[in-house]
């Protein structure tokens, strides 16, 4: 236990000293480990009182999330069944896929509370692997963003060329363009109901992942036919419903905007949409929905966040109830030797 | 088997052997390449990166940029392939400057200076003082008309004191200007790598002397790289050149020490890699499966319908890819890192400085600091290591009569200055072998006083002892001794030296006292060794009992003797002598053999006793380590009773009633089987009484045990928590270490002289004194240390922080690699099970190599308990010993942890960010950062003590993701170009980010807390003592409260325990230090020969087990 005896030593002669000292290791808190360190212990008053604040913070903020979500106004409706005509409840797949079917349908659908205006336009896919491996890398981000290179089409076998000429956009996410179109109206005095569908996608695509001077070509016109076709006229950058599409979903449950409704709808009117039905959901059996929705502070309606935030804020006030109780009922000296192991029991562990 | 080197004949020997270029290179330019690779590549890690890195090369598979492997991959092995090619430019320039130097060589018989490289096997090589020797070199003459000269063998055996070395009698008297035509042949072994034997002979052509043959030893070379020091110069012919040369041969990379904790990192590296296995099987099938009925449904992935015959392994190949992170990368690199750090800590260590010998304490081996911690027998050397190796004479034994028994001192002995003062003949006698028998040699210094070089710090101080008792060994010149008694000057010359050997354990000289003309042989050595050769009307038992009083008293004794040789008797026998000296194999058996012809019928005249005194702190720093659980044995080459002596002294067995002996003795084989059997059988009855029982065993019982009983022995290793074996030599100390590894005990080995070196180099961990004996087990040994005290900061500060900070370290990184390839299997169940990977190659290699190792690593600075708590808890150390930290229920804790955070991180991100917002890039980033929030707040929680560098590290760390990743969302090109931005704006972000550490972290929290107040381990009630009173006592006040207290708690701990005054009373039930001051130092000590009685050991050896 005299170790350090050893160092404090050395005082035998300056001379002696300094010598001696210059093959000495050079001394540091660091060096010597002794930084100066702060050793927090968890001391049952300290875990109880973060238990209570977690708690005290994690209430309001799950009841403002609640509010913000419950105060999103929600229209959902699925139509990929119910548009199809009785005659070919059968054979959908035959039906989305012949060119002479009338995909027209028309619905009414009821708005429960107002709806203040931006109110967005989704559609939504289900069991749609858009993150699927073969699919999500299908494109080539150098030929949307350049003209000059257009070739560059490695990635999106197996649309990539169509007769030896590059296909743009090319690629599989491309080529399955979402292409279902909604027409809305007021029911009450007929009058359309315009979709804005400009600034639908990023910003930051339109100016940099999508060339400006970057126009379709030979898109949709092989052999088969994935999607919508896009105006050739009109540049990549200009094509909302590609970017948008393009933004690949990370679930196979996804949203994607499809416009905004720039006029407030009012509770219990009724609004009629007139729905193109020409996405193929059939053949893997997905569904098809059209949501009309505001937004709140926290984004979409979306009660996870909220229900989770009260959740954990309960457990934890529960938690630091049932801390304090056993710490109350049972109460255990920190750091009492008599815990010792070798106290206990004298023949070791 | 041998080599006949023709001196000086250019001819004949010119393209036999090689020349004298130096090469330690491992590399050459060209193969530089190829080589390091490879041998990187031998390592089974680096072969599964590779292997990773080429499958990625592999687009169709790939899930991310091959970059995030090869990136990580080509700069670990630039690091250690840069690392390596320095190393090696270094000895490729060292080299180069000694292959360059110039050196004097005879060519066509005159001296030339040549390049050392060009030096061949047979030339004559010229040196001048404190010159280099540039190869090994057969001494022919010198600038001594004695032909005596002397060298620094420091950078041979580490070795700082002057040795002499002798021209071969054949070339005695040549001139230097015949030197340059001296032709013969030496006759000697291929090169090997001992450098204390050189069984050679060599033989001079006409016209110079006789064809008579002459034997060489070790003592007429000159190796390679010493130095010739006070000599004008010196000249010796080339016989062992280059790489062939004994340094050249010894050189040599040590075999790599693997620690315990290494073994299981890589034991649970294999289990990982299996369970990855599982989960590529697992996950391969079932996305082959889902590709076969579900992908081909889906129109927009255009699965072709027929595909290519590898087909079925592209699916589960890209999960291997996707788990290959399972395995990270960094761990290598930052164990390493870590581990250097731990080295440069016992490096700087102020407290393991000694000032006496202004040495520090030094890893050499920086790559085991871990197994410190896990020590569990530590074999320690007595001479030097316990003791302060400072001999100083003490008493004697003359003719029965005892020198030195009133005063403690025999010079300060009137008696004995009386003897001496009217020449009482026993006394001059006993004098002259103090004086005569011996390798010192005397050094006149310009102010006439003689000091001495001794290899041996007995002689010394015998040689000492006689000069004050006015017999003063004055010079020696060859083979001629001036020794000075009062007024009178003696003359001996010295016919023969018969060596020491640690067999033989004595060593005599043959001397003709040139006043008389008598033969004399003078003897001196072990008493066991001596005693027997006695003439056999002398009576021994005086004898006998002054050895046995001394070593009592823990003194060395050596016993010496008298023998007057006839003439006709000596020719006889000196024939014998050349004729062995000569032999070539198995010269030093065959001299030990001649030998012991001459030594007999000896006259005994007395014993000497040396005494070496205890280091300071022996015995705290015994009873320390004893207290940390580890066992102890002592194995030295002193004799029993010394040895035990000592043992008691330093705490290292306790005395009756308390501790036992047991004894293995015996002359025969059979004796000392029954012995070995009895004490086997008393060990295994009373394993349960509290008692200190230790085995006391000898070089030759060790010997038959070892060859015939080695399964009993191995028990008894086992049972015994402290043994004594004495009269042991290297070897056996090298075998014992080996048998205590084969049982699977992690070994430390301490020594200070050159008979250590086998065994450090054999133990797990070897300790080598840098003491008096010179730095060779300094040299061979992993640390060095100045004393033996450091001893116990080595292990329970630097060991055991090393082991904790490891344990954490690399749990740690497999936790959290396993949180990103959890959270990837988990997206594979909502992405088509097709193997996706959710993040980006930049965000996946960055989090591998950089966001999640630079807080771990300041880790290094984490301290668990305050050393001090450490040094009075050293029972602590359990925990180290058992592997608790580190183990494979540890390991599945975190395994565990890392899947619950995986869960969470997973669940919460793909809730929150569902629907409009399931953008992939930006919900790869939320479930990034989740990922570096939840690391931040885990290191926080496994940190005990935060210095400013930690906070830095982890919340800087945490500052920097932000920064990084915002930079990267300004690259236009890049895939997450604005992402970063976009979703930090967002208000639901923040929210998220906090729900996750809540969620991920409070149940942790929640059981932790638990835990440590509830089920609180030891760690954790040291801790809280140790934080919630004060600091810690200071030192001073802390061991005398200890000391004060420590009478009451003895009974009352057996007990339960009342007290909970104070925290630092000794907190031990069976503290042996407590009993021994209780009862008394003095206790008389009884050797037991194993009566199976009522011994035992309080300590049961099954704490392993829980």
């Amino acid at each position: 236990m005299n170790s350090n005896g050893a160092t404090s030593s050395v005082s035998s002669g300056p001379n002696e000293a300094s010598r001696r000292n210059s093959k000495r290791p050079k001394y540091s808190k660091f060096t010597q480990q002794e930084l100066p360190a702060c050793k927090p212990l968890l001391t049952p008053g300290w875990v109880i009182t973060a238990f209570t604040l977690i708690g005290v913070v994690f209430v309001p903020i799950g009841v403002a999330s609640l509010l913000g979500s419950r105060d999103v106004v929600e229209i959902v409706y699925r139509y990929e069944s119910e548009c199809i005509p009785q005659s070919f409840s059968d054979k959908k797949l035959e039906f989305i896929q012949s060119s002479e079917t009338n995909k027209t349908c028309t619905r009414t659908l009821t708005v429960p509370k107002h709806m203040k205006a931006p109110v967005f336009v989704y559609y939504q896919l289900d069991n749609f692997y858009q993150n699927h491996r073969r699919y999500v890398k299908n494109r080539s981000d150098k030929q949307l963003r350049d003209k000059k290179s257009e070739r560059t089409t490695a990635l999106c076998t197996p649309e990539a060329t169509l007769n030896g000429s590059p296909i743009v956009p090319c690629g599989l996410i491309a080529w399955s363009l979402f292409n279902d179109t909604y027409q809305f109206s007021r029911n009450d005095n007929g009058r359309l109901l315009s979709v804005n569908k400009t600034n639908i996608s990023w910003k930051s695509d339109r100016d940099n992942k999508f060339g400006k001077d970057v126009y379709p070509k030979n898109f949709q016109s092989g052999r088969l036919i994935g999607g919508a076709k896009l105006d050739p006229n009109k540049s990549l950058s200009e094509q909302e419903d590609l970017i948008v599409w393009m933004r690949t979903a990370a679930l196979p449950t996804f949203r994607k905007l499809y416009g905004r409704i720039e006029a407030d709808l009012l509770a219990n009117e009724k609004i009629t949409v007139k729905i193109e039905n020409n996405y193929n959901t059939y053949s893997f059996g997905g569904k098809k929905k059209l949501v009309l929705s505001t937004t709140g502070w926290l984004g979409g309606k979306n009660d996870f966040l909220g229900i989770a935030y009260l959740l954990v804020g309960g457990l934890c006030f529960f938690m630091a109830l049932l801390f304090m109780i056993v710490y109350l009922a049972k109460p255990r000296p920190l750091g009492d030797p008599s815990y010792l192991s070798w106290n206990r029991n004298p023949s070791g562990l | 088997m041998r080599r006949c080197i023709y001196i000086n004949d250019s001819d004949l020997t010119l393209d036999l052997y090689c020349d004298n270029r130096i090469s330690n290179r491992k590399y050459t330019l060209l193969n530089f390449l190829p080589k390091n690779l490879w041998e990187q590549f031998s390592r089974f890690m680096n072969k599964y990166f590779l292997l990773i890195a080429c499958l990625q090369l592999w687009p169709l598979i790939t899930p991310v940029n091959p970059a995030s492997t090869w990136g990580p991959l080509i700069f670990i092995f630039a690091v250690s392939a840069t690392k390596e090619a320095w190393d090696d430019y270094n000895r490729y320039l060292s080299d180069k400057q000694a292959n360059e130097k110039e050196v004097w060589v005879v060519k066509q018989g005159t001296r030339t200076r040549v390049q050392a490289q060009n030096i061949r096997v047979g030339n004559i090589v010229w040196l001048r003082e404190n010159d280099e020797v540039p190869c090994d070199l057969v001494l022919i003459g010198t600038s001594d008309p004695q032909g005596v000269c002397f060298v620094e063998t420091a950078a041979l055996d580490g070795e700082t004191d002057l040795k002499t070395r002798v021209i071969p009698s054949a070339c005695a008297g040549i001139t230097s200007e015949l030197l340059h035509r001296i032709k013969g042949v030496i006759e000697c072994p291929y090169p090997d790598k001992d450098i204390r034997r050189f069984d050679a002979n060599i033989r001079l052509f006409p016209p110079f002397i006789e064809n008579d043959l002459c034997p060489l030893t070790i003592n007429n070379t000159l190796l390679q790289s010493c130095y010739l020091r006070n000599t004008e110069w010196a000249c010796g012919v080339a016989v062992y050149t280059g790489n062939e040369t004994k340094l050249g041969m010894s050189r040599g990379i040590p075999e790599p020490k693997l620690t315990a904790v290494d073994a299981m990192i890589d034991k649970l590296t294999g289990a990982i890699f299996l369970f990855q296995l599982v989960v590529v099987i697992v996950l391969g099938i079932a996305g082959n499966v889902w590709k076969d009925t579900e992908a081909r449904k889906k129109w927009y992935v255009q699965y072709p319908n027929e595909s290519p015959w590898y087909e079925f392994v592209v699916i589960p190949l890209r999960f291997e890819l996707l788990c290959s992170i399972m395995i990270p990368i960094s761990i290598k690199v930052s164990l390493d890192l870590v581990k250097s750090l731990y080295a440069k800590f016992i490096d700087w260590d102020e407290e393991m400085y000694d000032p006496d010998s202004g040495t520090h304490a030094h890893a050499t081996n920086t790559g085991i600091s871990e197994d410190l911690g896990q020590v569990e027998y530590i074999l320690t050397d007595k001479t030097g290591t316990l003791t302060e190796n400072k001999m100083i004479f003490r008493r004697c034994c003359i003719n029965g009569v005892y020198y030195g028994n009133e005063t403690g001192d025999a010079l300060k002995d009137v008696e004995l200055l009386r003897a001496v003062g009217c020449n009482c003949p026993e006394v001059i006698k006993f004098l002259t072998i103090m004086a005569v028998c011996n390798t010192v040699v005397p050094l006149k210094s310009k102010n006439g006083e003689v000091c001495y070089k001794a290899q041996s710090q007995d002689e010394e101080a015998l040689v000492l002892a006689a000069g004050r008792l006015h017999m003063v060994l004055v010079d020696k010149t060859g083979n001629m001794l001036q020794v000075k008694f009062n007024a009178l000057t003696l003359q001996y010359e010295i016919l023969d030296t018969l060596e020491f050997t640690s067999d033989r354990k004595r060593m005599s000289v043959v001397v003709k006292d040139c006043q008389s003309g008598k033969i004399i042989l003078l003897l001196k050595g072990a008493d066991e060794a001596i005693l027997p050769c006695a003439c056999s009307g002398q009576q021994i038992r005086t004898f006998v009992e002054a050895v046995e009083q001394y070593s009592q008293l823990g003194l060395r004794t050596l016993c010496l003797a008298w023998r007057e040789l006839t003439q006709d008797e000596y020719h006889e026998w000196s024939l014998l002598f050349k004729e062995a000296s000569g032999t070539l194999v198995d010269r030093e058996w065959k001299i030990a053999e001649v030998c012991q012809r001459l030594e007999r019928d000896l006259e005994i005249l007395g014993i000497t006793a040396i005494e070496d005194r205890l280091q300071d702190g022996v015995p705290e720093t015994i009873d320390i380590l004893r207290r940390a659980g580890i066992n102890f044995w002592m194995l030295t080459g002193d004799k029993q009773n010394t040895a035990i002596q000592i043992a008691l002294s330093c705490n290292f067995i306790s005395p009756e009633p308390k501790g036992q002996l047991l004894l293995i003795h015996g002359k025969t084989e059979e004796e000392v089987s029954r012995s070995l059997e009895r004490v086997l059988l008393t060990m295994r009855i009373t394993t349960s009484e509290p008692k200190d029982v230790a085995f006391v065993v000898d070089g030759w019982a060790l010997e038959m045990t070892l060859k015939h009983h080695r399964e009993a022995f191995t028990q008894l290793a086992l049972l015994s928590r402290t043994a004594i074996c004495c009269r042991v030599t290297p070897s056996q100390k090298a075998q014992l270490v080996e048998l205590l590894k084969r049982c699977d005990y992690r070994t430390l080995a301490i020594g200070d002289g050159g008979n250590d070196v086998r065994m450090i180099q054999m133990a797990d961990i070897g300790v080598g004194i840098s003491g008096r004996e010179g730095q060779q087990a300094a040299r061979a040994a992993d640390y060095s240390i100045g004393k033996f005290r450091f001893l116990k900061r080595l292990i329970l500060v630097h060991g055991r922080y090393s082991y904790n900070r490891t344990a954490f370290l690399s749990q740690y990184s497999f936790y959290k690699s396993l949180l990103v390839c959890f959270i990837q299997i988990f997206f594979s169940f909502i992405s088509g099970v097709s193997g996706t990977s959710l993040f980006n190659s930049v965000s996946l290699m960055a989090y591998n190599v950089f966001y999640t190792s630079i807080p771990v690593l300041m880790n290094v600075l984490d301290k668990d308990l305050h050393e001090k708590t450490v040094m009075q808890h050293a029972q602590i150390l359990y925990y180290c010993q058992a592997g608790r930290l580190l183990n494979p229920s540890t390991f599945a804790g975190w395994f565990g942890r890392s899947l619950f955070h995986a869960l969470v991180v997973f669940i919460v991100t793909i809730h929150v960010y569902s629907d409009e917002r399931s953008e992939m890039e930006e919900l790869s980033m939320v479930a990034l950062s989740g990922c570096i929030w939840l690391q931040a707040f885990v290191v926080t929680l496994e940190t005990n003590s935060f210095t400013l560098l930690q906070h830095l590290a982890i919340w800087g760390n945490l500052v920097a993701f932000y920064i990084i990743n915002f930079l990267v969302s300004t690259i236009p090109w890049a895939g997450m170009y604005t992402v970063m931005f976009r979703i930090c704006g967002q208000p639901a972000y923040w929210v998220t980010m906090m729900l996750l550490v809540i969620v991920g972290m409070a149940p942790v929290l929640a059981l932790k807390y638990f835990r440590y107040t509830y089920r609180s381990s030891t760690i954790n009630i040291l801790q809280q003592a140790e934080r919630l009173r004060a600091p810690y006592l200071p030192l001073g006040n802390m061991e005398s409260q200890s000391r004060t207290t420590e009478k009451e708690v003895i009974p009352m701990s057996i007990t339960l325990p009342k007290s909970r005054n104070s925290v630092y009373e000794p907190l031990l039930s069976d503290s042996p230090s407590a009993i021994r001051r209780a009862s008394g130092v003095s206790a008389s000590f009884d050797v037991f020969n194993a009566s199976p009685s009522r011994l035992s050991s309080t300590y049961s050896r099954n704490y392993k087990s829980n």
